[in-house]
């Protein structure tokens, strides 16, 4: 069943056009990361779903019911803020009993609600205390009480770890997921961080613009994304993307990247249409595709392929040894095991996963194959 | 440097002191015996210390030709300064709070004409309310004082309100209103517990500005319904035909208490509120 629904969704404030034609279903269960650099519109498309913001056009439905015209506090939803919003004048059980406060909910019912919130969040002992009395985590864990104390049909999250340090940050992630695993409930959670999109999500939007670039699991968004908005977007180090040269060979097409003695010969995948062949394309590879000459990513021997190239630079990162090589006179970053030692200036080895290459239309910047 | 420094102080001692010259004048005056006046002059220190120039000035001095002090008045003058000064201050607030924080079309030209109060002398408005007092029966009384200050406060304390509460963060107003609460219950639950600090500014300014207000006082109330400034003019007659100084600069004394008094208690939250936000 679609928990949420949106069709053809469109956001102008003024003469800009700030969402540009939206659609999305997400499914009951589903934790949804809407992921887009800052000022795509993501904010924008959650208040509009919270129904805080109306839309210029198109619908929104929860659970099966549009939506459009209803009032926040009856689309049975939940929210959670960057700024955590507390009112900090109320101390934190007031704050999360607020809600049922306007509901008119019996006391006794909120006090169970806030002893079952408070205790699957660890926030008991602070439950006398005002907002200002709290530390960033705190107030970040008072701030899904008051989300969770209500069990909405739907959860919404704008950027709401983006104020904790890295630290807290990877912690609270974690914790979010557990949680979502454990309540099962539907979660669309806002982010600029691509990071915490693979981490947490069933399945990413991934937004640029004003409109959807992909919707899919991250799986298919990290290894086969849509375009190369997407494929620079997502991963850090980002797809490296070169231009190349798609032609015939006995084993299937053939991407050269680079010319004449440079000039080097990958496996293309083999699903890329014959009317491709002779013409340039853009070809993306993750850097972890590219590794040392030792390293074995398949069972398939094919499936590696031993390259020479210039080493330009290498950046220990303690963890693995990030590459600055020229792949065929482009240059492009590679991720080899940290007690690999590659002389910089000199040719190194690489082994390539050529399972994971991507072609792209260079005009229209989609997926190819 | 360091002479310099000692300049600007002697300068700045010297303007305080001819600035408060007046205020010790009447001090002292209040203070001393009419012979001794009449002996001494207007400007000198006392021979002992005339407290009964206070109880004078309180229940026996004559004022248009009752001689009840200005007891009344000061009464008077409570009874119109304390519901204005309360009444513009809540509707100050209300309207602040819509302004700032429920966006509406035509939102600030709301607010531009409001604040547009702030700029208009009292004497271009003296003909529309005579006019207004006079149609709803109000003229010469308490209440139709209290009317004018009100509507006429509404521009500083809407202004001083919306100003702050621009300060309260949106997405505060939007977790209010995804829990379910309304206008009034996010006014009263969230709004006015934040607003200590600016109800004590606007207090202060209306209460100050009510109670020496004058002009709308002789004009619009006469009598024994006269607010306490308007009353003291009066006194200026009686001060030319048989001055009794002591009596009289006691009178001024007492009438200039209330707002003294307001300045001296609350005049350190006066500062702080109007430098402060509205959530840290
Ligand atoms: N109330 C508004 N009026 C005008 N422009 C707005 C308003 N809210 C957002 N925008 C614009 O819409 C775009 C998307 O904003 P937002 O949804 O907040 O982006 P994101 O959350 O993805 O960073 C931005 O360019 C922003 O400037
Ligand atoms: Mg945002």
């Amino acid at each position: 069943m679609a928990a949420l629904r949106i069709r053809d969704l469109h956001k102008r404030f003024g003469p800009v056009e700030v969402l540009k034609g939206i659609d999305l279903e997400i499914d009951s269960g589903d934790f949804t990361v809407l992921v887009g650099p800052s000022g795509c519109g993501k904010s924008t498309l959650l208040n509009i779903i919270a129904g805080l913001e109306k839309a210029s056009s198109g619908d929104v439905e929860i659970g099966e019911a549009v939506v459009n015209d209803i009032q926040p506090k009856d689309r049975d939803i939940a929210m959670v803020f960057q700024s955590y919003a507390l009112y900090p004048t109320m101390t934190v059980r007031q704050n999360i009993t607020f809600g049922m406060e306007c509901r008119r909910v019996p006391k006794a019912r909120q006090d169970e609600a806030v002893d079952r919130v408070a205790k699957l969040l660890q926030i008991e002992p602070l439950l006398a205390r005002k907002p200002g009395q709290l530390s960033g985590g705190q107030r970040q864990r008072v701030a899904m009480g008051r989300a969770l104390v209500r069990d909405p049909k739907l959860f919404l999250f704008d950027e709401p770890l983006s104020n904790l340090d890295a630290k807290l940050r990877v912690e609270m992630r974690m914790e979010i997921k557990q949680l979502h695993a454990r309540i099962g409930s539907t979660i669309v959670y806002v982010t600029h961080d691509q990071i915490e999109a693979m981490t947490m999500a069933t399945r990413i939007a991934v937004m640029h613009q004003g409109s959807v670039q992909q919707f899919a699991d991250p799986d298919t968004i990290y290894n086969r994304p849509a375009n190369l908005f997407v494929a620079r977007f997502m991963g850090a180090p980002p797809m490296n993307t070169v231009t190349a040269r798609l032609e015939g060979g006995p084993d299937g097409p053939v991407a050269v990247v680079g010319q004449g003695a440079d000039a080097i010969r990958l496996p293309a995948p083999a699903a890329v249409g014959p009317d491709w062949l002779r013409r340039p394309v853009i070809l993306g590879i993750r850097p972890e595709c590219i590794a040392e000459p030792t390293r074995y990513f398949s069972e398939d021997p094919a499936a590696t392929m031993t390259i020479s190239a210039p080493v330009e630079l290498t950046e220990p990162t303690g963890a693995e040894t990030i590459v600055v090589l020229r792949l065929g006179g482009e240059k492009v970053l590679g991720r080899v095991a940290p007690d690999v030692r590659m002389p910089t200036g000199a040719v190194g080895r690489f082994a390539v996963d050529t399972r994971k290459i991507c072609l792209f239309d260079p005009t229209t910047e989609r997926l190819i194959a | 440097m360091r002479s310099t420094r000692i300049a600007v102080y002697g300068l700045v001692t010297l303007l305080a002191c001819i600035y408060l010259m007046p205020l010790l004048v009447v001090v002292l005056n209040s203070l001393r015996s009419t012979p001794d006046i009449f002996r001494n002059g207007m400007i000198g220190l006392p021979h002992g210390l005339e407290f009964s120039n206070f109880t004078e000035a309180w229940s026996g001095l004559c004022i248009a030709e009752h001689c009840t002090g200005i007891r009344g008045y000061m009464f008077n003058s409570m009874m119109m300064t304390l519901p204005a000064t309360v009444i513009s201050t809540f509707f100050g607030a209300l309207l602040g709070y819509a302004i700032s924080l429920w966006r509406f079309r035509g939102d600030m030209w709301v607010f531009g004409i409001i604040t547009l109060g702030v700029f208009l002398p009292e004497q271009m408005k003296l003909v529309p309310w005579v006019l207004v007092l006079r149609d709803l029966g109000l003229y010469n009384t308490v209440a139709g004082l209290v009317l004018i200050h009100v509507i006429q406060g509404l521009s500083f304390t809407t202004l001083f309100c919306r100003n702050y509460y621009v300060g309260i963060p949106q997405e505060l107003m939007k977790a209010a209103k995804i829990d379910g609460a309304g206008f009034f219950r996010i006014f009263w639950r969230i709004v006015l517990p934040l607003s200590p600090p600016i109800l004590i500014v606007t207090v202060i300014w209306q209460f100050t500005g009510i109670w020496n207000e004058y002009l709308y006082g002789v004009t619009f109330a006469s009598g024994d319904h006269q607010p306490v400034t308007a009353a003291l003019i009066a006194l200026a007659v009686t001060v030319s035909e048989a001055p009794k100084y002591g009596v009289q600069s006691a009178a001024v004394l007492i009438a200039a208490a209330p707002t003294l008094f307001v300045y001296l208690a609350g005049g350190k939250y006066f500062m702080r509120g109007l430098t402060a936000g509205a959530v840290k």
